[in-house]
Formats: C-alpha cells, sequence, structure tokens
C-alpha cells in the first residue's frame, strides 16, 4: 500500500519541484524575483475568492476532459479528439436549451442537458471507435481528422445559421439556466464557477467504480493491458474499443455544459480551444488515475489561471513553458520512480 | 529510494534559495500601484496576444506610446482561452484601473456585462459590435464604454485608388475573409477608390468563405490569388487575417503586388507588398488613455478616419520605389478631398 502512495505522489513531486525550478531559472531571465512573481501566482489564484473561483471553474472541465482521455488511455486507446468531442457536447446542449421552453426550473433540464451533451461528444467520439473496431483504423489519425471536420462544421452551422448578428454565438439560452457558485457562497462574486463542478467530481468517482468495480471496467482495462489475451480470455475487444471512444467521447462531451450552461449561458465559436488537448496532459499526469486526474485537472487550472495573474510581470509563456516541463518530468519520472522504488524493496 | 528523497531534496533547496533571489531593477513589479499620478491602463488582447503584427501589436504599440508621453501605467493581459477574456477584464476592473481596454470586438458582450458591474471604471472596445434593438435602431454602449470604430472603407479607398493607378492591365482584384458587412465595408471603399481613379477597370472580388476560419486558411488564399493573377489581375488587396498570407506567397511566386491590410504587412513578401491599408488601433488607444487623463472621457461611439489618423496607407523607405511620385501626389490629393467631405465613401456594397 505505501509503496503504490509513493509511486503516486513522488512523479507529481518530482515533476513539480523541477517545474518550479526551471520557473525560477525563467522568471530570473526577465529581471524578476521569483518570490515576488510566486506569491502574485498565488495570490491571483488562491489567494481571493474569485481567482480561486477561476480555478474551480478551469478544473471542471479540465476534469472532464481528462476523464475522457484517461479512460480511453486505460482501454489502450489514445483519444486526441477531446477538443471537438467537448465542442461537440457542448453545441448540442446549447441547442438543446435553446429549443427547451423558458423558464424551465434547472432541476428539470439538467438531465436533458447532460443527455444531450454527452450524446454529441458520444457521436464524435463514437465514429473513430467504430472505424477501429470495424475497420482496425487507428484512433489517433481518425480522431485528429475529426477535430477538423467537427470544428469546422459545427463554425459553420454557429456562423451561418444559429449566431446573434455582430457576435459569434448563439442567442442566449433562458431555460434553466446552471447556477453559479457565487449564488451559494457570495464571496465567488463574477467567478465563472458553476454546479457543473459537483457534476465533476460525481463523475470522476462515477468513472472510478466503473473501472475497478464492475466487469465492463475489467474487461476495458484487460483490453488496455493485452488486447490479445483479452480476447482470449473472452472479452469482446472490438466492443470494448467502440464503447469506450464513445464513452470517452461523452465524458468529454458533459465537459462543454461547464462554460455553455453553467458561465455564457449562449453555445460561442471555439469556446473550447484548448482545453481538450490540455486533457491529454491532465490525464497523463494524473496517470489515468480518476482521483489522479481531479487533481491534475486542479493543478492545471492553477497554473493557467496564475498565468493570467503575472502576465502584468513576466510573460504568460512562461506558465506554457511550465506547463510542458511538468507533462515531460511526469512523463520521465514514473519509470525512474518505479524503479528506484522495487530496486529498495527488492533489497 | 535514497536517492529519491536526496533529488527531491536538492531539487527543494535549489527553489528555496532562488525565491529570495532578487535581481536589480525587479521592482517595476509594483509599477501601476504607485502613488504618482499617472493613468492606470488595463490592456486585455485578444486571443492570439503579443506577435501578431497587427492589431494586438497596434494596441500594445498605442500603450507603450501613452506610457512614455503621458506617463501612463500599463498592465497587460494575454488571454488564453475563451474564459480568460472576462477574467482577464475582472482581475484589472479589480485593481482599480482608470481604463480597462478590450483589444478586439469580441469583447463587446463581456465588457458590456461589467461595466454595469463597475460604473466607476471606463471602458473601451476596439471594433465595439454595436447591437441594434428589434427596430434596427443602435443600442448605444453603457454611460462608462466607449466604441472605438474605424472607417476602413477610407483607408480601402485610398488603397483602391493606388492599386489603379499602378495596375498596368486595368484589372485589379480584392480577396476577403469571411463575407461579412465588416469586411464588405473594406470591399466598398476598396472598389469606390478604383473606380475613383479608372472607371473602366475591372475589379475582381472573391471571399474565402463564409465562416470565421476564412480568416485563417492561407491555402484558400494562395488559391484566390493565383487565379485572380492568371485572369491578368496585378494588384490584390486582401482583407483576410492570416488568408493574406497566402495572398502574399502567389504575389512573391508570380511577381505580381499585393497590397497588405490592417498593419504594415511588408516583410510578409518585400518587394511584392505595394502598400498596406493600416488601422490605428494605436492612435485609437492613445487617444482613449489621452482623455482618461485630461479627463475628457465619455462612453460613446468613437470613429477614426482618415482624419483623425485612424485609418491610412503605407508610404515609407520600402515601398517608394514601388509608387510612383504622381501615384502618391494624387492618392494625397484624394485623401485631402476625403478629409474634406467632398468625396463621400460607400461602406456598403
Amino acid at each position: 500500500m505505501r509503496r503504490t502512495v509513493e509511486e503516486a505522489l513522488l512523479p507529481a513531486l518530482v515533476a513539480l519541484l523541477v517545474a518550479a525550478v526551471v520557473g525560477d531559472v525563467l522568471i530570473l531571465s526577465f529581471g524578476q524575483s521569483p518570490g515576488s512573481v510566486y506569491r502574485l501566482l498565488i495570490d491571483g489564484t488562491w489567494g481571493n475568492a474569485y481567482g480561486f473561483g477561476q480555478v474551480l471553474y478551469k478544473t471542471t472541465t479540465l476534469t472532464f476532459t481528462g476523464l475522457a482521455v484517461a479512460i480511453g488511455l486505460r482501454a489502450g486507446l489514445f483519444n486526441i479528439g477531446a477538443e471537438s468531442q467537448l465542442a461537440a457536447g457542448g453545441f448540442l446542449a446549447g441547442l438543446a436549451g435553446l429549443m427547451l421552453p423558458m423558464g424551465l426550473p434547472a432541476l428539470a433540464t439538467l438531465p436533458i442537458y447532460i443527455v444531450a451533451a454527452a450524446a454529441g461528444g458520444a457521436i464524435v467520439g463514437g465514429i473513430p471507435g467504430v472505424l477501429k473496431a470495424r475497420f482496425g483504423a487507428h484512433e489517433v489519425i481518425t480522431t485528429i481528422m475529426l477535430n477538423f471536420i467537427v470544428l469546422a462544421l459545427l463554425n459553420y452551422l454557429t456562423a451561418a445559421h444559429l449566431k446573434v448578428e455582430g457576435t459569434l454565438h448563439t442567442a442566449e439560452i433562458h431555460a434553466g439556466a446552471l447556477p453559479r457558485l457565487s449564488s451559494m457562497i457570495g464571496a465567488f462574486r463574477g467567478s465563472a464557477a458553476n454546479v457543473v463542478l459537483f457534476l465533476a467530481l460525481i463523475t470522476a468517482a462515477a468513472v472510478a467504480w466503473f473501472l475497478f468495480r464492475t466487469r465492463r471496467g475489467f474487461e476495458l482495462r484487460a483490453t488496455g493491458l493485452q488486447p490479445a489475451a483479452a480476447e482470449y480470455g473472452g472479452v469482446n475487444v472490438g466492443g470494448v474499443w467502440w464503447r469506450t471512444m464513445a464513452l470517452s467521447g461523452a465524458l468529454a462531451g458533459i465537459g462543454g455544459l461547464n462554460y455553455v450552461l453553467g458561465y455564457k449561458h449562449y453555445y460561442e465559436e471555439s469556446f473550447a480551444s484548448g482545453a481538450g488537448f490540455l486533457g491529454i496532459a491532465v490525464a497523463i499526469v494524473g496517470r489515468n488515475n480518476p482521483i489522479g486526474v481531479v487533481v491534475a485537472a486542479f493543478v492545471f487550472a492553477t497554473m493557467s489561471q496564475g498565468g493570467l495573474a503575472v502576465n502584468a510581470v513576466v510573460p504568460k509563456q512562461i506558465v506554457d513553458v511550465l506547463q510542458a516541463v511538468v507533462i515531460i518530468a511526469v512523463a520521465a519520472s514514473v519509470p525512474e520512480v518505479r524503479r528506484l522504488a522495487r530496486a529498495r524493496s527488492a533489497a | 529510494m535514497r536517492k529519491l528523497l536526496i533529488v527531491v531534496g536538492v531539487l527543494l533547496a535549489v527553489h528555496v534559495a532562488l525565491l529570495f533571489v532578487r535581481p536589480s531593477g525587479s521592482a517595476q513589479a509594483a509599477a501601476g500601484t504607485g502613488s504618482d499620478r499617472g493613468v492606470n491602463v488595463g490592456l486585455v488582447l485578444d486571443i492570439g496576444g503579443l506577435g501578431d503584427k497587427s492589431f494586438n501589436d497596434g494596441a500594445y504599440r498605442g500603450a507603450v506610446r501613452a506610457e512614455k508621453e503621458l506617463g501612463a501605467h500599463i498592465r497587460l493581459i494575454e488571454p488564453g482561452e475563451e474564459s480568460d477574456r472576462e477574467s482577464g477584464l475582472r482581475l484589472l476592473a479589480a485593481q482599480h484601473m482608470d481604463l480597462v481596454i478590450g483589444v478586439g470586438f469580441i469583447f463587446t458582450d463581456d465588457v458590456t456585462q461589467l461595466a454595469k458591474e463597475y460604473p466607476n471604471i471606463n471602458f473601451a472596445v476596439v471594433d465595439y459590435a454595436i447591437a441594434t434593438d428589434k427596430a434596427g435602431n443602435p443600442i448605444p454602449p453603457p454611460p462608462n464604454v466607449a466604441a472605438l470604430k474605424f472607417k476602413e472603407e477610407e483607408g480601402s479607398f485610398l488603397v483602391g485608388a493606388l492599386a489603379a493607378l499602378v495596375s498596368r492591365s486595368k484589372k485589379v482584384g480584392f480577396v476577403g475573409g469571411m463575407d461579412v458587412p465588416l469586411i464588405q465595408k473594406f470591399e466598398a471603399g476598396y472598389k469606390a477608390g478604383v473606380r475613383s481613379v479608372c472607371p473602366n477597370c475591372t475589379v475582381i472580388s472573391q471571399y474565402a468563405g463564409v465562416t470565421p476560419i476564412a480568416f485563417r486558411n492561407p491555402g484558400k488564399g494562395k488559391e484566390l490569388a493565383l487565379s485572380q493573377y492568371q485572369q491578368g489581375v496585378d494588384v490584390i488587396y486582401h482583407a483576410s487575417g492570416s488568408t493574406g498570407l497566402g495572398v502574399f506567397e502567389a504575389a512573391r511566386q508570380t511577381g505580381k503586388y499585393a497590397i497588405g491590410v490592417d498593419a504594415d504587412q511588408y516583410s510578409e513578401a518585400p518587394g511584392r507588398v505595394l502598400t498596406s491599408m493600416v488601422k490605428g488601433v494605436d492612435v485609437a488607444v492613445f487617444d482613449m488613455v489621452k482623455r482618461v487623463r485630461d479627463k475628457t472621457f465619455s462612453g460613446g461611439i468613437y470613429t477614426y478616419g482618415l482624419a483623425q489618423n485612424g485609418v491610412g496607407y503605407v508610404y515609407d523607405e520600402h515601398n517608394r520605389a514601388l509608387i510612383p511620385d504622381s501615384v502618391r501626389a494624387r492618392v494625397e490629393q484624394l485623401k485631402g478631398e476625403i478629409i474634406a467631405g467632398k468625396i463621400p465613401v460607400p461602406s456598403t456594397r
């Protein structure tokens, strides 16, 4: 047990430290003091309610896209399409919102929104899944290509049919807006954080339960470890592939609720920019473990919001570099930590 | 295992040590919070940020000038994703800036909403999209918001005249990005400019598409430009964002001319860029800072045309050789006439 905890925590610790030192050097190279810049970063994120609310808001979307990529990786599938699955989920949920009658309570609309968003993501994720199961098309290629197709299609639908003139977004949705956290805790005033955060945490728990406590989850992991062996053991590998891709897409799709229904109450062109791809990093740093994904999402959300807070002093690209350093350091330190930990237990 | 702990320990020690390093000059981190009387200006750029050689860089240039000449303190934020726009504006509003500027029409909604929450802070939006009510009347921005608009049609008129005067084939081209009223304004001014000096010149005008992707599709831009050049066009004016990079590529390949937009794009294809229709985002930003400093700021619609130096065309040491003096004189004369109100410039086609 102790070894598992060490294996889970140490790489993250090493990675964060490496990133912190690289950050120090970069900040110094801009003639600033690392201490004061990091303080600015903390002040702007965890240091005040608004900043913390923004971190929670960003954590929400990243949790969904991180879970989407993680569940794919557990099945041995590399889903690069979270970006467009997220957008499609937000889009369908937005459409559903525009069609629902005004004034419905959030409690009644939320299930509809979730189903619509999940369906949007599941369709976009499911196509590469079916293509892989049926024709053996590699999901990396198909999901990347679908990103272009789906995002262009959504662009077109929004720009040519749905947008309000002079903007890049649809009309406002009046049916069952999801409450922001600020309506419960006044200090979050102005922050975009909303109840979809709780949905994200529940979803992470549900994914953990599914992966480690159900037969389908076992089949999924077995397929990921060794498809041929799983097949021999009676698993329908093709079925696992397309179902996992659809599920992965659905998870990313539900993330679209955060912006479209929790924050802006309209679908906006390219609202998902970057969150889908960052989901890959979140999954890797979270080591494909749903709890790890939530933690990693929180770390990346903090860095992203912190980048804004320190922007006046140092270029925000510093934060992009730090994110990259964390990813590289985690990727490199996982096997190294495991080797060292094993060496100890063998001794 | 011990090795690992040593690594963690060393990293931690290095990090903590570096935290206390204070390079000289790092005090500027506190700039803008000082007690001197300079205006505090917050600038939120559009996604893409600095280095776009266009809009964002223009706004930044204006801010830097205001810093030098007016003693303003500038805080700059470059959003990384859509939700950062509002977040950036709020960060600055919470720091009690005197003026918060959103660079790009995309800030319209965010600023309109935020201006009501912070009635004591002045806001400005470059290219603010003015909404209309059901009867089609424009809805003015909130009283503490300045909507900065440009008369792109006037600048386009001048480069249209210039293109027609330089063209040997009497055929000139236009490549637009997304087919929307904002870009049609460029086309309308350009065509009017061509006709004003050469009534029997032909203008071939095409758009790259009907979605925002039309502004970042250099492949399409090159395709359109090559086909226009093949039809005998020898000067093309583009108003199409990075799609225009394809137009420049085509100009370089065929040895014909192209005209840049928004900023001086000479360096995209040296020797082949006849001129650029420049939008004075810097002029507008500087003007706003100055108004706030002089306490003459008020909300409303501000229009920057040729008269205010808000639009114009590039004529400098790079492209002087491409533009004969007689052409230059004629264009300057037209410019004077537009400013004097003698030539009406259409903004719709």
